[in-house]
């Protein structure tokens, strides 16, 4: 069953184009990484997915429009956005308090399990932790929460890096089983490349390419090729070509590893060698068509 | 966070047995009231303030209150007990008045500080409506500070006048006359009766449109909340040479004309022209405040639903 599904997704604000007629598509029980460049769109797709936004076109997310049923959508997703939206006056305490009394799936006996590793005082005031002991409570908060999504857009901007490695760790160990989806938007590739089952790769307000990691493993091949190989490589037809320290890198879409391996190094490419090839081509064309 | 913990080691079956599918609006609510409770703590605290204020500057006026009834030996008993009453009557006045500033300045603030500070991201990725969410807020200025009102002003109240007849009995000045024109129950039922019926109902309107402003304002809302009707009284006066707008205001403050209305909104505790709720009821002023009152709160929610942080 698709937890999520957009169809010709369409958002602007003033004259700019925010979604331009986006499809999407997310299973149950997948980790499914939208991933964009800044100001592609992710942050309104994401809004629109949990209900903060109108939007035109169609959407449902776990059967419900989320513009119109956001409450009754909230019981079973959660939202963790790309700042830090704890109000700063609440105490540890109260927000516990409070989740507890208002939200129906909200465990402490969890939360507190997942406060109890860390050094996150009861009595502070989110206004007095830092920012990473900030996005520790949230995330203990949300994890506490037996949801069917997670909507995640940036959670570790700002940042440092063993946070960052905590934060996607407790999620895959602690949180993640096939019984739940976890959408998260990043444009920090590297971080959760080997977090994601699937990827979305989001340009100018369309999905430009969508994939599960296996199929990527499968479909796509990275060849650093020697200048003398250079055009019998070209003649297999690559998808994208770049050049790195004077040699050509090119990419690979469903021909055979045998084949190219005898025109130069052949390796599986990153999510993000693939998110250069397929965003970085197309806005470079876009520049060069702009010139 | 360790990356492996035992916490989530139940399986999904247990987890959704044991959490219930929503939570009781009533319960959703009283959360709802405690949060705001949290985060302004002058909701509670300003009135305290005030009435510990108003006890200390009352019990310094009750040291003179023999000598003013030696004065007022010659007066009725009548006129003799309204000296007595002041100091009750001005503590009353100075804890509403601070508790109507509070709730002006809550219902102001109440939607647009959380989408200052964001946290309305927060408060958005929990199932709670809007509606409930507004509800909550106006249930502050509407319900939850008139009856705070008037439980600090009783003990105020109650405090004063003890010291009064204290002093009065020590001093050995003779006011049974007086006293038996006075009703402490009385002077209670018409403060609460005034706090919910003027100021929980009748001053709606003003509540729903601070909020609905600071639901709407990217900016300084407490300019967009005072210039407009300014302008529009004084484009009316200009154009038009007419104030029906100012009037209207002023009705919609003051109760409408009428006896009764009248004396529900004087601030006077004085028994002898107690406003009937019957009158009070089929004033049509007060219809009219709380349809406008219902029409603003309308468009709030409808605000709160489509508005972001700024």
């Amino acid at each position: 069953m698709a937890c999520v599904e957009a169809h010709g997704l369409r958002k602007s604000f003033g004259t700019t184009v925010a979604l331009d007629g986006m499809d999407l598509r997310v299973e149950e029980g997948r980790i499914a990484g939208l991933i964009g460049p800044n100001g592609a769109g992710k942050t309104t797709a994401l809004n629109a997915i949990v209900g903060l936004t109108p939007y035109q076109g169609q959407l449902t997310v776990l059967g419900r429009d989320p513009w119109t049923k956001r409450d009754q959508l909230m019981n079973d997703v959660c939202f963790i956005a790309d700042v830090a939206v704890l109000p700063r006056w609440i105490r540890v305490s109260q927000a516990l308090d409070y989740m507890e009394g208002l939200h129906p799936r909200f465990s402490r006996a969890k939360a507190e399990g997942f406060l109890a590793k860390t050094t996150i005082g009861r009595e502070r005031k989110v206004k007095e932790l830092s920012k990473g002991m900030v996005a520790q409570l949230h995330l203990a908060l949300v994890m506490a929460i037996d949801a069917k999504l997670l909507v995640l857009d940036e959670p570790t901007l700002g940042l440092d890096i063993l946070y960052r490695k905590q934060f996607y760790d407790a999620l895959l160990y602690d949180y993640f089983d096939r019984g739940r989806t976890i959408l998260v938007a990043t444009h920090q590739v590297d971080e959760i490349e080997n977090v994601l089952t699937d990827v979305m790769f989001l340009d100018r307000g369309r999905i430009v390419f969508q994939s599960s990691m296996d199929e990527i493993e499968s479909r796509f091949v990275l060849v650093t090729v020697n200048p003398e190989n250079t055009a019998a490589a070209k003649a297999l037809k690559p998808v994208n070509e770049r050049q790195v320290l004077g040699r050509s890198v090119l990419l690979f879409d469903g021909v055979d590893r045998q084949q190219l391996a005898a025109v130069g190094e052949v390796r599986t490419p990153s999510v993000e060698d693939l998110f250069v090839a397929m965003v970085g081509g197309r806005a470079g064309q876009a520049q060069g068509v702009a010139a | 966070m360790n990356s492996r913990s035992n916490v989530m080691n139940e399986t999904p079956a247990q987890a959704t047995a044991i959490a219930p599918s929503a939570v009781p609006w009533s319960r959703q609510m009283y959360w709802c009231v405690r949060r705001e409770l949290w985060e302004s703590k002058s909701i509670y605290v300003a009135p305290m303030v005030g009435a510990a204020i108003t006890l200390v500057a009352c019990s310094i006026s009750a040291m003179r209150l023999p000598e003013r009834m030696r004065a007022a030996a010659a007066l009725d008993p009548v006129e003799q007990m309204a000296i007595i009453e002041r100091p009750l009557d001005m503590a009353g006045l100075f804890i509403m008045g601070v508790t109507f500033l509070i709730a002006l300045f809550y219902s102001l603030d109440a939607l647009y500080g959380e989408r200052r500070d964001r946290s309305i991201l927060f408060w958005k990725s929990l199932p709670v409506s809007d509606l409930t969410t507004v509800l909550s807020k106006a249930s502050i200025p509407m319900f939850v500070l008139p009856v705070l009102t008037f439980a600090v002003t009783f003990v105020t109240q109650t405090f004063v006048l003890v010291v009064s007849r204290a002093v009065l009995a020590t001093s050995g000045a003779n006011t049974l006359a007086a006293w038996s024109h006075f009703s402490f129950w009385h002077m209670e039922g018409m403060l609460l009766y005034h706090l919910v019926a003027i100021h929980g109902i009748l001053y709606s309107p003003f509540y729903a449109w601070l909020m609905l402003v600071s639901a709407w304002a990217k900016r300084l809302p407490i300019l967009w909340a005072t210039l407009p009707p300014i302008l529009a009284g004084l484009f009316e006066k200009v154009a038009f040479n007419t104030s029906y707008f100012a009037g209207w205001i002023q009705n919609a403050l003051g109760g409408g004309s009428g006896r009764a209305a009248t004396a529900a909104t004087s601030m006077s505790m004085d028994s002898l022209t107690s406003p009937w709720p019957g009158e009070f009821l089929t004033n049509p002023q007060l219809w009219i405040n709380i349809v406008v009152a219902a029409i603003l709160f309308a468009l709030t929610i409808r605000l709160r639903r489509q508005r972001g942080p700024i």
